[in-house]
């Protein structure tokens, strides 16, 4: 695989107003340049990362972080990393799923366990809590309910920032 | 409810197959609607078994996380520890000494041979041999199980792999009855074929069900022997070559139609290579220690273990996929963000595809044959 | 549906039948009460406590360590005090909760002190599930003699190293609790 200085001056090159920071194996991207750099990534030569193994969510406590890490399967190379940041207030990342299926239940995940909104995704439920679940258990200022507590003791949950 | 587009008045009927149902394998529901016998929608609802594997673990030690790991995939807690253990010594930088990445071998691809063989006789009890093709494959998990327990204490929660090696040496005795094992395996195999593979019920209940194409396989990020199904050359082993394996000469096993036969079949031809793998790293297998003299003192203090800051992702080929731990470090002894990506969590995006347009009982068997395990689906 | 597949298969049925009979070490069941397999000496069920010579002095300083390092948090210790209220190096409550407890032997490893250890025991049926599955300390503590029975290769090796340890800084104790 190409250097990642490399890759990112080829990116900037060819996606007008693209700005990349490099980061790790990857790069921190825009939210709204996220799809088109995915895009490009898995459609151009000679990156074709057309498999995305690992997505997932990170609480940086200032900010909410979505992982993708993208493999390429027919060149059997990678990973790039793209990082997306938003806020708590507005957790709003667009969804890979349109274009790699294998992010459907990842960011079913993400949402489920860090309430991150991922835009355009088909069916965002939650997939591991129950429905009426109203928390993020993963965000770091979730505190878990005393289970020693009896069901008319409880507090009623509070309602969160982000998310329904 | 729609009303079905035929002739006849008729409904479509939604059934619920799960939570509890043999045939899912665990606490796992399906959520089918029906036309007639024909699946029209499926979806699946998982988290019955839930536990915030991952929240326990970033209020816990690194080391501390690791008898957690086993009850994932708790058919394969072997893969599961060296999936952990290869993502921490990423993140920390820890080197491996050669006898212990041997050991390590040895338990992954013993731990191949134990779930492949485990999970053809589910299949076939999900098609309907009731129980005579598990109990054979039982019987051979059984020497296998054994073998774990002399090296590392426990059957199934084996424990075994530390950050830079491996908890303890193999026990005395212990190569004699592994190589016995290895020795037994491909008879064992053969019979399991001899029942198995032409059988005519078998191939006409398995093939040309639930084809995954080759496109939509790699889209859909399927792993591991199900994505080879479909044809895909695709296996970690190989693409990375982590651990030791490039040193083993072993080929990959693909399919031509990605059907359930196919997947089937793969598992099979993978067992055999296992058993390769595991004969040639019985006969290089060097001496030596198996756990560096740093690591230990990890191992004794797991408190003043604590990788710098960063992240880093390590993943392997486990015995259902790509299993991957991404690990975010603060320099505390406490990892700030753990997070598994297990196989066949992903692996069951797919289903729904698969199964549109045929019977329930077919259904059944692509359940089956994508070889999920709910401790790691669920988390 | 019949072919030639279907009747290999039904060979290889008939002929483990017949070997279920006259082979030797084709049964694999045990019957368990009666019959018992032989363990391996590296497994390990719920720990135990050693003692030396008085059960009363066990090797255990009540370090806390295996108590903070226990994944699901099952081991509670309190230090024991004499009169005038100077901590001891000797626990007073030890309790294993042996519902919690999934033996993953992390205790036994991280123990400074090699005072913890897996037992082989796994025979612990009891008829309730709260008070006779909180194992304490005088359930849990065993004599050296005991560990060197269930388990002779590592008690062997452990006592060497307490011996050596114990030249070394002979003849004064460890001074307090290293963490």
């Amino acid at each position: 695989m190409e250097p990642l200085e490399a890759i990112q001056k080829q990116l900037e090159e060819k996606i007008p107003g693209l700005k990349l920071t490099p980061e790790g194996a990857g790069f921190l991207v825009d939210r709204k340049d996220l799809l088109t750099v995915a895009r490009f990534l898995k459609e151009n030569e000679p990156y074709k990362m057309d498999y995305v193994s690992n997505l997932c969510g990170v609480d940086y406590k200032e900010y909410l972080e979505s992982v993708a890490y993208l493999y390429s399967m027919e060149k059997k190379e990678g990973p790039i990393l793209l990082k997306v940041r938003v806020s708590r207030e507005d957790p709003k990342v667009p969804s890979l799923t349109p274009l790699f299926r294998g992010a459907e239940y990842q960011e079913r995940e993400a949402y489920d366990m860090f309430g991150i909104i991922y835009e355009g995704h088909p069916d965002l439920r939650r997939i591991l809590m129950w429905e009426e679940f109203v928390h993020y258990p993963l965000r770091k200022d979730y505190k878990p309910e005393d289970q020693d507590l009896l069901e008319d003791e409880k507090q009623p949950p509070e309602a969160i920032q982000g998310g329904k | 409810m729609e009303k079905a587009a035929s002739a006849l008045e008729t409904q479509m009927l939604q059934v619920n197959i799960g939570p509890q149902h043999p045939s899912t394998h665990g606490v796992f529901r399906m959520n089918v609607t029906l036309d007639g016998e024909t699946v029209v929608r499926l979806k699946p609802v998982m988290g019955y078994l839930h536990r915030n594997h991952e929240k326990i673990a970033e209020g816990a030690s690194y080391l501390a996380s690791m008898p957690f790991t086993d009850r994932l995939d708790y058919i394969c807690s072997m893969t599961n520890n060296l999936g952990y253990a290869i993502a921490v010594e990423k993140l920390a930088g820890i080197e491996v000494p050669e006898r212990a990445e041997y050991i390590r071998v040895i338990m992954a691809e013993l731990t191949r041979l134990v779930n492949h063989t485990l999970l053809v006789g589910f299949l076939l009890n999900d098609l309907g041999a009731f129980f005579t093709p598990t109990l054979y494959a039982f019987r051979e998990r059984e020497k296998i199980l054994d073998l774990f327990e002399a090296a590392s204490g426990a059957r199934m929660m084996c424990n075994y792999m530390r950050f830079g090696g491996v908890k303890n040496d193999f026990p005395t005795g212990f190569m004699e009855k592994l190589k016995e094992v290895i020795a037994n395996y491909p008879r064992f195999l053969d019979e399991f074929e001899r029942l198995l593979t032409e059988n005519e019920i078998l191939m006409g209940r398995c093939q040309n069900v639930g084809i995954l194409p080759r496109k939509l396989a790699v889209n859909a990020s399927v792993t591991g022997p199900m994505l080879r199904a479909s044809g895909v050359d695709y296996d970690i082993r190989k693409v990375d070559g982590y651990s030791i394996y490039p040193r083993f000469k072993f080929r990959v096993p693909l399919g031509t139609v990605g059907d359930v036969y196919d997947r089937y079949y793969v598992r099979i031809l993978e067992m055999r290579e296992s058993v390769k793998i595991l004969e040639q790293a019985v006969k290089e297998m060097p001496e030596g220690e198996v756990l560096s003299a740093k690591a230990k003192t990890g191992a004794k203090s797991p408190r003043t273990f604590r990788p710098p800051k960063g992240d880093a992702y390590g993943r392997i080929e486990s015995p259902k996929g790509e299993l991957g731990f991404y690990l975010v470090s603060d320099g505390t002894p406490n990892p700030y963000r753990y997070h598994v990506r297990p196989p066949s969590f992903v692996n069951l995006t797919i289903l729904e595809d698969m199964c549109l347009g045929l019977k329930v009982a077919d259904a059944i068997i692509i359940l089956g044959s994508i070889d999920i395990v709910l401790g790691e689906v669920d988390r | 549906m019949l072919g030639p597949g279907l009747l290999k298969g039904m060979a290889v049925t008939l002929k483990q039948f017949v070997e279920s009979y006259t082979k030797k070490g084709s049964i694999f069941t045990i019957q368990y009460p009666e019959e018992r397999r032989e363990m391996p000496e590296a497994f390990r069920n719920f720990p135990i406590l050693v003692y030396d010579e008085d059960p009363e002095n066990p090797r255990c300083v009540s370090c806390d360590i295996c108590a903070k390092e226990c994944p699901p948090r099952c081991i509670t210790i309190v230090r024991d005090r004499d009169p005038n209220g100077a901590g001891l190096k000797k626990p007073k409550v030890f309790d294993i909760d042996v519902s919690v407890c999934m033996s993953c032997g992390i205790c036994e490893e991280v123990c400074p002190f090699d005072a913890i250890f897996m037992d082989k025991d796994f025979e612990l049926s009891a008829y309730d599930r709260m008070e006779s599955l909180n194992f304490h300390k005088e359930k849990l503590l065993r004599p050296n003699s005991y560990f060197h029975k269930i388990r002779p290769t590592d008690a062997a090796r452990i006592d060497a190293n307490l011996k050596a340890k114990q030249e070394k800084q002979a003849p004064t104790p460890p001074s307090g609790t290293t963490t």
